[in-house]
């Protein structure tokens, strides 16, 4: 398998201000404060796979997947897409390729324009890249309405005589009107019921398969993300903190954020609920603004030792095809719980 | 009097909402009771009805366009909807506590937090206003805010969502409510706070024996935190029974649904059981079952006559035609 698309070193950083000579002469704001939401993170996504992109809110998800189709411009790094780097193209370029690249929203109230029709919305696409006009251009709304499962005599209403579940089918028919290869699905369900929640998903693996899609699917929650996925990344405060398949990343979690997130998932079983044990963490996520040093998880770890503070942890193949950030697990000890009190087996020697 | 230990008693409750697209039943002729102690889960999709039914509790349903127009909430044995305004207002925040979704919209953004904590005190329980702000600190410390004396006097913007939402939990329980209604408490919050705040509340509902009705879409979120559930749909009761009788055997076909509809995190992945079509506009409603245009069982009956509400054990019930049957689909052995 080859890789789709490969984010390398990608760094979204957002300037606060502070920190100019007038700040530091009247003394508000005298240090420069940059959010880094995404802060160096590097990626595969094969052909034809669902990378899911799971994390709290403020850790970045939703602003790299923005920064893969530079809907947020990158602040450093590179996004290969098919030996392009779509980080570094001119505008004009860009649009060209954009083609290939969608993206479908969270909110589907918000992402439809409500004063234009759902044909002109799902058609638009169509006359921007000058792919079909006038009576094809009607035929393939039409198509891609009924590919999303709506009625195709919806074509002339507009988005709020539908409902969040409609509204989403409407968000995907217009991705998916280009033909592109790859889609960014940013909480795609999140706003939706329980049982429209699983027609989107069933949908969206049924596109995946007839058209040979590719997704990155951004998601808070991991259930769904383990439903959808091939593969699983889990992002923390701008960097990501392990990667590995669905079932691996859910049945043997080795960093400890990733384990107490699984562990914080509620399961709609009441017996295995009565006797679960949770891995309680102790406060909130920080704030992205100058983050904690070393790894940014150390502040709520319950297995920080002195060193987490200060070396921040890479990501290391732990297991095969199973990357873990921490510097107290190591191929030869992967699991936290067996590791000696203090030890840090990760530790570059 | 109410019956032997039951705090609540909701008998055939009806709100419904004038609209210019007709009246919407949002509530139609539900019944339940909560006992002391208990907790009640309400599931439900939007547009169900379990918000509404909470909010006609509480008698705060706007008027017009809402209106309770019939039923009776026994509250340890009084009917709230007959009770004055003014005595309604004494229970409410006094005996009969609220948490909401997003902790923001309820908090006054002007307002000290130690201010909005002692407002409950001075004004249900006449605490001095010394007495009331050492209370507010207790409160704060057992939600378990850091560090509370400090934090006491910050605005609430200066608190981050999970906080907010331990500081309407500090408010919600300062007056020690018999009955605590939280409505999707946690669906703002991240995983790993909301498996804080649900421990928060299971925490301190063994230490005061405060009954609490928990709304939520969440069936995980139900499964760990409730002894019974009410399935709503269309604003009616299509279920009910006691939690681990309801996720082992379900005896109505939207529940099955609706459970099977959940990914579960320890199945193999593939396709996953979908309810069809879109919940129904409940101001046009057919004759039949609310639920026949999507139920995977449907006979000609179902959409002719309204199904009865059929009693399948002791406190498990399913308005369902085939009711029975779907129970012992399920395992059940219907009494």
């Amino acid at each position: 398998m080859s890789a789709l698309l490969s984010i390398k070193d990608l760094k979204v950083h957002f300037d606060l201000g502070g920190g100019g000579p007038l700040d530091k002469l009247f003394n508000s704001k005298s240090v420069k404060r940059v959010v880094k939401a995404v802060d160096g993170v590097s990626l595969d996504i094969e052909e034809r796979e669902t990378l899911g992109l799971v994390g709290e809110s403020g850790c970045g998800k939703s602003t790299l997947g923005r920064a893969v189709l530079r809907l947020t411009e990158p602040t450093a790094g590179h996004v290969f897409y098919r030996d392009r780097d779509l980080a570094h193209l001119s505008q004009k370029e860009l649009r060209e390729h954009r083609r290939h690249l969608q993206i479908i929203f969270q909110d589907p109230y918000a992402s439809l324009n409500p004063r234009m029709t759902i044909g002109q919305i799902v058609g638009e696409p169509l006359e921007t890249f000058r792919l079909a006009q006038g009576r094809e251009a009607e035929q393939r709304v039409q198509e891609l309405l009924e590919t999303v499962g709506l009625s195709k005599r919806f074509i002339k209403r507009y988005p709020h005589e539908f409902s969040g579940g409609q509204r989403q089918r409407i968000g995907i028919a217009r991705a998916l009107a280009v033909d592109p290869d790859f889609i960014v699905a940013d909480e795609p369900i999140s706003a939706l019921d329980v049982s429209i929640q699983a027609q989107i998903m069933n949908l969206l693996e049924k596109l995946r398969r007839e058209k040979n899609l590719t997704y990155l699917f951004i998601s808070h929650d991991l259930r769904a993300i383990r439903h959808v996925s091939d593969r699983v990344a889990v992002m923390y405060l701008g960097k990501l903190v392990e990667i590995a398949d669905a079932k691996t990343i859910y049945d043997e979690p080795l960093m400890p954020y990733t384990k107490a997130l699984i562990s914080a998932v509620p399961v709609p079983d009441p017996q295995v609920e009565a006797t679960r044990q949770r891995i309680m963490l102790e406060g909130d996520v920080p704030s992205p603004i100058n983050p904690p040093s070393g790894c940014r998880f150390h502040t709520r770890c319950p297995y920080a030792i002195d060193a987490c503070k200060e070396v921040v942890p890479q990501l290391v193949e732990i297991k095969p095809a199973h990357f873990a950030a921490c510097i107290r697990i190591s191929p030869a000890q992967p699991h936290i719980e067996d590791v000696a009190a203090g030890a840090a087996p990760g530790l570059p020697q | 009097m109410s019956s032997d230990g039951n705090l609540l008693e909701v008998k055939n409750l009806r709100t419904y909402f004038e609209t210019d697209d007709g009246v919407v039943k949002a509530v139609d002729g539900i019944s339940f009771d909560l006992k002391r102690g208990q907790t009640l889960g309400i599931v439900g999709e939007s547009g169900s009805g379990k918000s509404v039914t909470n909010l006609s509790i509480i008698r705060l349903i706007p008027d017009p366009p809402g209106k309770i127009v019939s039923g009776e909430v026994l509250f340890s044995g009084n009917d709230l909807l007959l009770v004055s305004n003014e005595a309604i207002r004494k229970i409410r925040g006094r005996r009969i506590a609220m948490i909401f979704q997003d902790p923001m919209t309820s908090l006054n953004p002007f307002m000290k937090i130690s201010k909005q904590l002692m407002e409950m005190t001075q004004l249900h329980l006449g605490h001095s206003k010394a007495k009331a702000r050492a209370h507010a600190i207790r409160m704060l410390q057992t939600v378990g805010i850091p560090d509370a004396h400090a934090r006491a006097d910050s605005y609430p913007h200066e608190f981050s969502g999970g906080m907010r939402q331990r500081v309407m939990i500090a408010m919600a329980l300062s007056c020690e409510p018999e009955l605590l209604i939280a409505d999707e408490p946690t669906t703002a919050l991240d995983v790993t706070i909301q498996a804080q705040i649900l421990e928060l509340i299971k925490k301190l509902k063994r230490e005061t024996g405060t009954s609490v009705i928990l709304i939520t879409h969440d069936l995980g979120v139900v499964a760990g935190m409730t002894d019974h559930v009410i399935v709503m749909y269309a604003g009616k009761i299509f279920e009910q029974a006691a939690t681990n009788e309801l996720f082992a055997k379900p005896g109505n076909p939207y529940t099955k649904g609706l459970l099977r509809s959940v990914p579960d995190p320890t199945a193999e992945q593939g396709k996953l059981y979908q309810i069809p079509g879109l919940p129904p506009d409940v101001a046009h409603l057919d004759p039949g079952c609310p639920f026949a245009p999507r139920c995977d069982r449907v006979e000609e009956i179902c959409r002719r006559e309204f199904p009865p509400f059929v009693q399948l054990n002791a406190d498990h019930y399913s308005l369902c035609h085939f009711a029975r049957e779907v129970y012992s689909e399920s395992g059940g052995t219907p009494a």
